[in-house]
């Protein structure tokens, strides 16, 4: 039965690919056919064309290395994952309409054939929708160790004077993080002033103001001191209208003016050499 | 003239886009950079007290735009616990999860009207309005 099918379709491939762009570009909200140059459609329709058709198995048994090959094509398409899956949905359409025209499915063995199209569709659409999560899952980890990679250092400036650059928005995780480098490098480097510059965070909220206490008053604990730079002038202005206690440390505006205090503080200050 | 628009605070990063579509509304309607810290912050407030007790909800950024009557409105309203003691909430310093307790009584300084609503067991809402002078 499947032969026939086959036989069938590839009697009719012109007329399938034909009817099943028409199909794709109605009601397309996404552009995607409309700025392929026509060649480039052509071609990629007849390799979904053949991709999908080379996937229709012999006995009801999916060939898996067939299976994964379609998908990492389909992926390289660049589509959307709703427009795979239109498209997927549009071809098993598109055939089982011809296969009807051609008089190969009538009444009698429609329920064969509808087992027939759910082996072969179902698995390719599991497939696609695997792959895609995967790759999604994938980029949202790489992109979380990149962002953690950049998420809070500490860095030696001067002997006794350290510095950590907050960028970004601060959640629960990253505030721990900070916690954890700040204590661990004010240890390891021997600072004595440490500066914890928020000009790169966007909102200043009661947590974030919460954790940063908290790790002011952990530094303070190992012997250091802490201080609050890059202080802008709006978030001041919502520290204090949310009326956030920071008078337990040093802050400035600016990263500049803190390291002079810090300087001060270790006795020490920048000459110009004659 | 109406805009409304919503973010469904489900997870910490919900928070983050909240903050974002605020922002946005907010300087489309004109408020200067120290208002529009003020909103963000407040929202951030709201939409961390969702994600803390409520678990899930959703926070909604209304635009006015009506002749001499220009502002924003943050609607947060959630399906949680509800809060017993509403009175004490909006006390400077009070707070169940070891916070700093300067979230409710803040979004109230931060903004210009606060209207808060709770019932235990059913829900919150609370609608905190800034007005474009």
């Amino acid at each position: 039965m499947n032969k026939r099918m086959i036989a069938s379709i590839n009697e009719n491939m012109e007329i399938i690919i034909t009817r099943w762009e028409e199909l794709m570009k109605v009601g397309q909200d996404e552009k995607f056919f409309h700025f392929m140059p026509e060649q480039l459609i052509e071609k990629t329709s007849n390799e979904f064309a053949n991709l999908m058709t080379s996937n229709i198995a012999e006995n009801d048994i999916v060939d898996v290395r067939q299976l994964n090959e379609f998908t990492e094509k389909v992926v390289r398409f660049g589509w959307s994952i709703k427009f795979v899956n239109k498209a997927i949905d549009n071809f098993s359409k598109v055939v089982f309409e011809l296969l009807e025209e051609k008089g190969v499915i009538d009444t009698a063995n429609v329920r064969n054939y509808f087992t027939i199209f759910q082996n072969w569709i179902t698995p390719l659409r599991e497939n696609i929708i695997e792959a895609y999560a995967l790759e999604w899952e994938r980029t949202v980890s790489l992109q979380k160790i990149a962002l953690q990679e950049l998420s809070a250092s500490l860095i030696p400036v001067f002997e006794k004077i350290s510095v950590m650059p907050l960028v970004g928005t601060i959640d629960t995780e990253r505030a721990k993080l900070i916690m954890e480098n700040l204590l661990d490098g004010v240890v390891k480097q021997r600072a004595e002033v440490v500066l914890l510059d928020i000009t790169g965070v966007p909102v200043v909220d009661t947590m974030v103001a919460h954790h940063i206490i908290q790790a002011a008053d952990a530094v303070r604990l190992v012997g250091s001191k802490c201080m609050l730079v890059g202080i802008r002038p709006e978030i001041a202005q919502t520290i204090v209208t949310l009326g956030i206690n920071l008078n337990d440390f040093t802050t400035t505006s600016t990263l500049q003016r803190g390291m002079q205090e810090a300087l001060a503080m270790t006795n020490r200050s920048i000459v110009e050499v004659e | 003239m109406e805009f409304r628009s919503s973010v469904d605070i489900y997870t910490e990063w919900d928070i983050v886009a909240a903050r974002q579509l605020g922002r946005n509304e907010a300087k489309k309607a004109g408020f200067g950079t120290v208002d529009q810290a003020r909103i963000t912050t407040a929202i951030s407030e709201l939409a961390r007290n969702i994600y803390l007790y409520a678990g899930k909800g959703k926070i909604e950024i209304e635009r006015f735009e009506e002749s001499g009557l220009n502002g924003i409105a943050i609607i947060a309203s959630d399906d949680g616990p509800g809060i017993p003691d509403a009175r004490k909430v909006m006390e400077d310093g009070f707070s169940t999860s070891g916070g700093l307790g300067a979230g409710m009584p803040g979004v109230k300084r931060l903004m210009d009207e606060f209207k808060l609503e709770t019932e235990v067991g059913e829900g919150t809402k609370i609608t905190a309005t800034k007005w474009l002078r």
